[in-house]
């Protein structure tokens, strides 16, 4: 059935005690359950027969203690169930959490956020019910089932054989049934995903639909995959809904063939009232039985297609791997140097970058050095890979060919996590967490001082708005940063990265949201840093670079120029055209 | 967050069931024809006990067989119990076919609902939250609605059916029987009871996670940037171990309601055997007419277990109901009036009178703004970051409604006029980009999807987008994937302008839009602009001096309040605010 979920079992190596004890005492119960049909017919062939009051009474009595007995391991075998299946979902959930984590931008960019929330909820969610299920009743059913046929085989090995048909062809039915509609099931499930990226995808551009007046077609799309969704799930539903109907006419059949055949043995007097009316009682309970074990397959079907689905995400290995043997801790290349604020040295050399496998190179080629300190603009059109050159700076991506080198250190070899800290990256969407400022600008840095905090808000130009609001640092900022402005949160995101005291500071256009006098008051503070990291400063605009050390100018993913703005102003044609369309433009 | 949740807690169950039930109500047709088969497959499946018992007594003992007897009845009971299984097939089908249509009927009249939510809502809620609520929600509920179908329905069919045939056999068995009934019926609910306040717990504080989850996951890029990845994991560990906690609790409450229900079943078990044990002995009874009565406590009291299962299964389906509810009843935005006009031959001429404006009650954000602008002005607002510029986007667009005061488009109240109407004579670029999911034709031609190949092509061309267009793997039929991660920012917002090239509004609004490209397709969009400018009223949240120099009304904003007004010159003359501003640009 596809089952491999191997990866997914590991998490529920810590409940193998309930595993186990669960289902025992379900097999406990389902034991005690199958007696009852035997102390029946004694009383019916024993009692009633010889008209035994005494032994009827003592028979009531076995029957009140069986379901005392069968109360008692029944709750306890609940009990361990819920205890695993909850525990294993909240392991796994975790265990999910923990991978995505890992995951590089490489993998993401693939997957999409909104799978990974699927497959973190719902399909975990659903893996936690059919686990459960799966734990009081896989072993139950088929136990009764089996044991039933035993028993009748006790009672009368002839009679037993209507047992020994019926059974397996009622297991090829509810199977081949399960065959056919898991694949169908996974169908639905991806409908149900996409309805759920319309949803996000309505909320999270709301402004532009109203704008647009298009609620009405938003509807009519919603309306368009939730029918297909509908029409899917009654499709399956209609063969689903053989299976009780099928089930029972074959059973019931097979009691049928018993009165039959019963009726031979009777008259031969092989075969007693009583006996008769336990094998009916048992072919009943197969019945029960069976559709239970049908219900608790189709739900374990849906549990293992999602269950498949989380293990093909805990398959998906982050592409940024650490090089093993080199241990950059405490290396004197990449020394510890938070305080006394000297930046790192940054090299590419003939770097190349390609995003997808026989795509189109994002950067071609690429070499220059940033020396310690310096500052570094970048600047270029559209795709030009001016983001894709920094992203490489903090492993966001790796180059696909030539290496990048910090302290003539090829990054590759650094800790990804050690590598970052000394990093601090502005990246062009503003993001910020729920919570308050002050924990926000301690994603920069975890045990940063008031002190330094009130410096980097300082730096960033964001001191005044926040100390506008009355809360201060305590500010809370809700999902998305959404109570602030556009330009509030970008110098948010900057002074994030600046209380961390980074070596080297990445700003990626991430001055686009403020006004020009924020903007220029930010830069001189650049400037001014109290310590020199070395500063790459992406850019649309010549203005914000100007005064850099050195300007790398791209154009599709090549370095057309670099210099200083003097050098590139005599030279690059690339970058007089830009300078040229803003310098007019500033006379205009 | 807080109303909504204080919203569902005033909910009560029946309230809900009743919500519920109204919608049901449309498929009539197909509930009285699923009662129907619930009854033709409830007698013909309680028959089969009675062709069985008589059979059992026409096989006393040895030689003492009535084989032609057994041979009718088998035949007997292969017919009933072939219309059995056909009625419950068809009932079955019915039964799907009800509680999907009612699922999408209900997941349709939510994302209505979205439409006309308040941005005030959706602005102040986690849409990780609304998500769960219209996916999540609604498909645990469908399962419990299903279920409630398939067997509570059958079961209460199937309870007066057995009380009848049972008291057609024998009056004391079937008051033993009735007798102890009722208290799996009443341990089940008490269970019930309970536990719906556990599974409300679980369901919130899986919402809480899962609002939490997107925030991580959607910006997993910043969360690794930062290394934030232990803190994350470890703010996701506690309210996983409140999960647990809660999720554990509920599972297993709910749970017992299983072996509680069972255990009552083995006590009318034993309790038939015995009064009919008593009964045969003193010949009042048939074996077969026991085997009967055991058959039917089996089928009378099952019912009862699937009821009490089902309930508590739809407890939890009814919370979920409940929150799914509670979002389609928030209050929406006030509709448009019904005399409302519509906006028609705009000069442009838009004016704001004595306009107050806050996002919350207790905290000023506009008061008294005034301005007044003729047809064809460029009106540049300017101002330090984060004083109210989107503010008045936010109110010239309708997202929301002003506090006090009049905004008015050629000097109707713009509250008496449909947003359709109003805003379709607007033409709006935000500073964040959003792409719908879809090919780029789609998305430029979203405005106007009647357009025509050339136009379309006029208008990409015109904002300078035509050209990476031709470049992408499928030219104008690219897939723009959700959020339009394949394409860089500065590409989706030449599409986000290409999209009101198009429409050609008489009225523009341009907030901070051109930010992200760079100088050299920013300067041809900015003439681009101009030319789509001319002669239309235009809102330019501004921060490039050539579109502030050029601009009709500067307005200088500080702390949500216009502070001057006037053009270039003027404010350059009053040495004011502006002149600071201007001055450290250029200093």
């Amino acid at each position: 059935m596809g089952i491999r979920m191997k990866k997914l079992l590991i998490y529920l190596k810590d409940y193998k005690k309930e595993c186990i004890l669960g289902p025992l005492f379900k097999l406990l119960e389902a034991g005690f359950d199958l007696i009852v049909p035997l102390v029946m017919a004694m009383i019916i062939d024993r009692g009633i027969a010889a008209g035994n009051t005494p032994f009827i009474w003592q028979m009531g009595l076995v029957l009140l203690l069986l379901a005392v007995i069968g109360l008692t391991c029944s709750i306890t075998a609940q009990y361990f169930a819920a205890k695993a299946a909850v525990g294993f979902a909240a392991k796994l959930r975790h265990g999910v959490f923990a991978h995505i984590e890992t995951l590089s931008f490489r993998e993401m960019d693939e997957i999409g956020a909104s799978t990974l929330l699927t497959r973190l909820t719902s399909d975990i969610n659903q893996v936690q019910a059919g686990t459960n299920m799966a734990l009081r009743l896989f072993l139950r059913s088929p136990f009764i089932v089996l044991g039933a046929g035993i028993l009748a085989f006790t009672i009368d090995v002839k009679m037993a054989l209507v047992f020994v048909v019926v059974i397996p062809l009622l297991a090829l039915v509810i199977f081949g049934i399960m065959l056919v509609t898991m694949p169908m099931y996974k169908k639905v499930q991806s409908f149900l995903d996409q309805l759920l990226g319309t949803t996000r995808q309505n909320l999270s551009g709301v402004r532009v639909i109203r704008a647009f007046n298009k609620e009405a077609s938003q509807i009519a799309r919603f309306g368009e995959e939730n029918d297909r969704l509908t029409r899917m799930q009654l499709f399956v539903g209609k063969i689903s809904a053989l299976l009780n109907p099928v089930t029972y006419i074959m059973i019931n059949g097979a009691l049928v063939a018993l009165i039959w055949t019963g009726a031979v043995r009777i008259h031969l007097g092989d075969l007693s009232q009583g006996q008769i009316i336990a094998l009916i009682n048992y072919m009943s309970q197969v019945l029960i039985e069976l559709v239970k074990l049908a219900n608790t397959i189709i739900l374990t079907t849906k549990c293992v297609a999602c269950g498949n689905r989380i293990q093909s995400l805990l398959e998906v290995e982050g592409s940024i791997k650490q090089e093993s043997g080199e241990k950059p801790t405490g290396s004197r290349d990449f020394a510890d140097r938070r305080g006394d604020g000297e930046g790192a040295e940054v090299e590419f050399q003939d770097v190349s970058l390609t995003y997808q496998e026989g795509g189109e190179p994002a950067l071609e080629h690429i070499c220059f050095t940033a020396a310690r300190g310096q500052i570094i603009g970048v600047i270029g059109g559209t795709g030009a890979g001016k983001s894709s050159l920094v992203h490489l700076i903090p492993r966001f991506y790796d180059a696909t060919e030539g290496s990048v080198k910090i302290n003539g250190r090829d990054v590759k070899s650094l800790a990804v996590d050690e590598l970052r800290q000394r990093i601090g990256i502005v990246m062009q969407r503003a993001v910020l967490f729920q919570g308050t400022i002050r924990e926000n600008m301690r994603w920069g840095k975890g045990d940063a001082t008031e002190e330094e905090i009130l410096q980097a808000l300082e730096l960033a130009q964001a001191s005044e708005f926040v100390f506008q609001k009355e809360e201060g640092l305590d500010y809370q900022i809700e999902q998305g940063g959404r109570n602030l402005s556009g330009g509030q949160r970008q110098r948010l995101t900057i002074a994030r990265a600046l209380v961390r005291r980074p070596e080297i500071l990445i700003l990626d256009d991430s001055a686009s949201a403020l006004d020009f006098a924020t903007d220029a008051r930010l830069r001189k503070a650049l400037q001014n840093l109290p310590y020199r990291p070395t500063v790459f400063i992406v850019s649309q605009r010549t203005s914000s670079i100007q005064h850099a050390d050195q300007i790398l100018v791209l154009d599709d993913g090549e370095l057309v120029g670099i210099g200083t703005h003097q050098e590139l102003l005599k030279r690059c044609q690339v970058y007089q055209e830009i300078y040229g369309s803003q310098y007019k433009e500033e006379e205009e | 967050m807080t109303q909504g949740k204080e919203l569902q807690d005033q909910y009560g169950q029946k309230q809900t069931l009743g919500k519920v039930l109204r919608y049901i109500r449309k498929y009539l047709v197909l509930v009285i024809f699923s009662l129907i088969l619930a009854v033709v497959t409830v007698a013909s499946t309680l028959y089969l006990p009675v062709l069985t018992g008589d059979a059992v007594d026409l096989m006393v003992g040895k030689g003492n067989v009535d084989f032609s007897g057994v041979w009718v009845l088998g035949r007997k009971m292969i017919i009933v119990l072939a219309v059995t299984g056909i009625s419950q097939w068809l009932m079955n089908i019915c039964n799907n076919h009800i509680t999907y249509r009612v699922v999408q009927d209900i997941r349709r009249d939510v994302m209505e609902r979205l439409q006309i939510l308040p941005l005030k809502y959706l602005d102040s809620h986690p849409s990780g939250d609304i998500v769960s609520r219209v996916i999540a929600d609604v498909d645990q509920f469908a399962d419990g609605l299903l279920l409630g179908f398939t067997q509570a329905f059958t079961g209460a069919m199937m309870i007066l059916g057995t009380l009848f045939f049972m008291l057609g056999i024998n009056v004391w068995i079937t008051l033993v029987v009735v007798l102890i009934t009722p208290l799996s019926f009443f341990v089940a609910s008490f269970i019930a009871r309970r536990t719906y306040a556990m599974f409300q717990l679980q369901s919130r504080t899986r919402g809480e996670q899962t609002a939490f989850l997107e925030e991580m996951v959607e910006n997993q890029r910043v969360v690794q940037a930062y290394g934030h990845e232990k803190e994350a994991l470890e703010k996701f560990d506690e309210m996983n171990r409140r999960l647990e906690k809660y999720s554990l609790r509920a599972t297993f409450f709910s749970s017992t309601t299983n072996p509680a229900t069972r255990f009552v079943n083995n006590l009318v078990y034993a309790g038939v055997g015995l009064t009919g044990a008593f009964f045969a002995l003193r010949g009042h009874l048939t074996v077969g007419m026991l085997s009967a009565f055991l058959n039917y406590a089996n089928q009378y009291t099952k019912p009862f277990n699937e009821i009490s299962g089902v309930v508590t299964e739809l407890q939890n389906a009814i919370a979920c109901a409940a929150r799914v509810f509670a979002l389609m009843e928030t209050e929406p935005q006030i509709p448009d009036k019904e005399d409302a006009a519509r906006l028609q031959n705009v000069q442009g001429n838009v004016e704001l009178k004595r306009v107050a404006f806050s996002y919350v009650p207790d905290r000023k954000l506009i008061t008294d703004f005034t301005l007044s602008v003729k047809p064809g002005q460029r009106v540049a607002i300017v101002g330090p970051t984060g004083c109210g510029k989107t503010t008045v986007i936010n109110l010239l667009m309708r997202f929301y409604d002003v506090d006090q005061g009049v905004i008015a488009v050629d000097g109707r109240d713009i509250r008496d006029i449909t947003r359709e109407s109003l805003r379709g004579n607007i033409g709006m670029v935000l500073q964040e980009t959003w792409l719908k999911e879809g090919t780029v034709r789609e998305n430029i031609t979203m405005g106007r999807p009647d357009a025509s190949e050339e136009e379309m092509i006029a208008a990409a061309k015109a904002s300078h987008a035509h050209s990476f267009i031709r470049r992408l793997p499928h030219g104008y039929d690219t897939v723009i994937k959700e959020d339009g991660d394949n394409l860089s920012q500065g590409q989706k917002q030449l599409l986000c302008i290409a999209r009101v090239m198009l429409c050609q509004p008489p009225m523009l609004i341009l907030d901070e839009a051109t930010s992200s490209i760079d100088t050299r397709t920013e300067r041809k969009i900015q003439e681009a602009f101009s030319e789509l400018m001319r002669g239309r009223t235009s809102f330019i949240v501004a921060h490039r001096l050539s579109t502030i120099k050029n601009a009709d009304i500067i307005l200088v904003m500080k702390d949500g309040n216009i502070i001057e007004q006037g053009n270039h010159r003027q404010l350059l003359e009053q040495k004011g605010f502006y002149y600071t501003l201007y001055n450290s640009q250029f200093a």
